[in-house]
């Protein structure tokens, strides 16, 4: 187990590597010096050739690579071009516990949600309650985070309020419990859809099950069958999704926090590529790629946690 | 997530009558069986009607559009409500919504078809060489899928678009580009378990050469998770499309496209909602019918996903 663990982490150092280093090419590769996006400031030639001096950016490609590389594993990620004086560092401590939160919420709402709707769906098989989750779920499945945000926006915020004078909901804050609810349901509709989903297929493979047949056949009650012998082994395929998951959530972020206009790191992304801020989006990918691969990483170790075929089958490589 | 519709009882007799009335015997291919039980699927049913309404919508999109898709039809008409000349209201620049609707439609379109056709160009021919010949060559593409996977594709999108440009080439680029992991991952699955097959060895020991054996035997019997996938794939490509455009960095405007109506109804939502609610109720019903027919499909053809 302990050589599994340490194999994977060792994996994830080459790995963000090489996010970082595709991602720094393809952000010099985009044409334009990042103090002239789209020739909005039109400077001389030498002074941009000056400022470029003043921030490094004459050297060679690999040499500004290596350097930023340097500082970035100590901690600093530099000076945001567009937002200056602010430290990136400074604009990502505000903002990433924001986007962590509803992150969090999203993922509590999908994971009880999803398990829920699965179960319930997989144990009346082919039952009105099986067909109103399965068709619960492709909706929520199906359509994109941001537009179901804006469905909700328009009528909670505006019709709602508009027919019966009840105010509840609002957009633009993010003080109040009451500001989390809509972005949260938002951005975990599609996960909670893919994990309802899933456990429900996962669930009817092992209700066919000998073993679940024996347990019925000796007088189990049904509650008992389904939570102990039927769950526990359900689930375990279920924790791949939960990858894919965290992928979802993250880049559903960017367009849910845009919608309900959370403070969160998400709204830095799509700004910071237009005006070209290398700084911030080095930094908003590695962090988005590291949290990526460290819950890669956390589901595969649960996986050998859960299922000891796994572990052992890994030992014997 | 095989079909758990119950298939019809046939009885013996029944079948051999049918045998009977249809001489000579009635052909029974996978394609016709999978159509059937496609359409006996009420879901897939539903999906079908809806992307062939979808279809139809982007192909006859100037015969059905009564104005062009940035055609100003009246400027003090603007943000005006949906009334009986125009079904979907006037948007903040005086030009009919419907019609931009429908010229969307033709967007959503190609960007769809267009990126999966990337996708299999350059999917299809690498998972197969890596699947089939696996050592160096599959070891290099499997190392390439794991950097691929580490970046969500939308990040890695909006960052050659950006570096690219906005504007559809260069969308339909993007997506081909950072969607063909995802086909070249299945093809390879299914190469790998196809090798050791029966049918395979036959063909090698007839002396067929490995471009001939892909190319004849092989690929045949991998078309069905490629078409399921790239029923997934199309969806996938206009989400992501919609999304880039949401934000302001996919179709370039005045060329309409449903995200970016949403993207720029959203200044206007405190007056009128209609600029937003209909690309939104166009996106999602899109892609909802994309995924009830391809699930139906997935069920029809028996397929087996990965992920």
């Amino acid at each position: 187990m302990l050589q599994f663990i340490i194999k994977r982490v060792l994996w994830f150092i080459p790995t963000i590597l090489a996010v970082a280093a595709v991602t720094y090419v393809i952000m010099n590769l985009t044409p334009g010096s990042p103090f002239q996006p789209a020739g909005a400031n039109n400077l001389r030639e030498d002074i941009i050739k000056q400022i470029e001096k003043q921030y490094g950016l004459d050297k060679p490609l690999p040499v500004r690579f290596v350097l930023y590389l340097s500082k970035a594993v100590r901690g600093d990620f530099g000076e945001s071009y567009s937002r200056r004086p602010q430290k990136v560092n400074d604009i990502i401590r505000r903002g990433f516990p924001v986007s962590l939160q509803l992150g969090a919420m999203a993922l509590a709402f999908a994971t009880v949600g999803g398990l829920i709707l699965g179960i319930l769906a997989a144990i009346n098989q082919n039952g009105a309650i099986d067909y109103i989750s399965i068709t619960l779920a492709i909706l929520f499945y199906s359509v994109p985070s941001f537009v179901l945000g804006i469905l909700m926006l328009i009528f909670w915020v505006i019709w709602v309020p508009d027919w019966t004078g009840w105010r509840f909901f609002r957009v633009g804050g993010w003080d109040s419990p009451r500001d989390w609810i809509l972005p949260t349901i938002a951005l975990g509709a599609g996960p909670l859809a893919q994990l309802a989903r899933y456990t429900r297929s996962s669930m009817i493979d092992v209700i066919r099950s000998d073993y679940v047949r024996t347990a019925r056949a000796k007088g189990l009650a049904e509650r008992k069958v389904v939570l102990k012998h039927v769950l526990k082994n359900a689930l375990i395929p279920v924790i791949t999704l939960v990858g894919p998951l965290f992928a979802a959530l993250g880049t559903g972020s960017f367009f849910v926090e845009q919608v309900f206009r959370v403070p969160g790191i998400g709204q830095y992304f799509v700004t910071s590529m237009s005006t070209k801020d290398h700084p911030m989006i080095m930094a908003v990918v590695l962090l988005y790629g590291a949290f990526l691969a460290m819950m890669n990483l956390i589901v595969d170790v649960m996986y050998g946690v859960v299922d000891p075929r796994i572990r052992l089958g890994y030992r014997g490589e | 997530m095989a079909s758990e519709s119950n298939v019809p009882q046939v009885s013996q007799a029944q079948l051999l009558s049918e045998a009977a009335e249809a001489s000579p015997v009635r052909q029974s291919t996978l394609w016709s069986d999978a159509w059937r039980r496609l359409v006996r699927n009420r879901l897939a049913l539903i999906g079908l009607v809806l992307v062939g309404i979808f279809l139809l919508t982007a192909i006859f999109a100037p015969i059905i559009a009564p104005y062009g898709e940035a055609e100003v039809v009246a400027t003090s008409l603007k943000l005006s409500q949906p009334s009986w000349n125009f079904p979907m209201g006037i948007d903040q620049n005086g030009r009919d919504m419907f019609s931009r609707m429908v010229y969307g439609a033709r967007v959503s379109l190609l960007v769809g078809v267009v990126a999966q056709l990337i996708v299999l160009a350059i999917g299809v021919p690498l998972g197969a060489v890596a699947g089939f010949y696996s050592g160096k060559v599959d070891n290099i593409l499997m190392r390439t899928v794991d950097v691929f996977y580490a970046i969500p594709q939308l990040l890695l999108v909006l960052l050659l678009v950006n570096m690219l440009g906005p504007g559809m080439k260069n969308i339909f680029i993007a997506i081909g580009v950072t969607g063909w992991v995802t086909m070249a991952r299945l093809v390879r699955g299914v190469m790998l378990t196809n090798r050791e097959q029966e049918y395979v060895k036959a063909a090698r020991v007839a002396g067929a050469s490995g471009g001939y054996i892909i190319l004849r035997h092989m690929l045949p019997n991998s078309l069905t998770p490629i078409i399921v996938s790239l029923t997934f794939g199309i969806p996938n490509a206009i989400f992501i499309e919609a999304s880039l455009s949401f934000v302001g960095v996919g179709i370039r405007p005045p060329q309409p496209s449903w995200g970016q109506m949403v993207g720029t109804g959203q200044q206007y939502i405190q007056s009128v909602q209609h600029l937003m609610l209909f690309p939104c109720l166009a996106i999602a019903l899109t892609m909802l019918a994309f995924t009830f027919v391809g699930d139906g499909l997935r069920d029809a053809l028996d397929v087996r996903m990965n992920d």
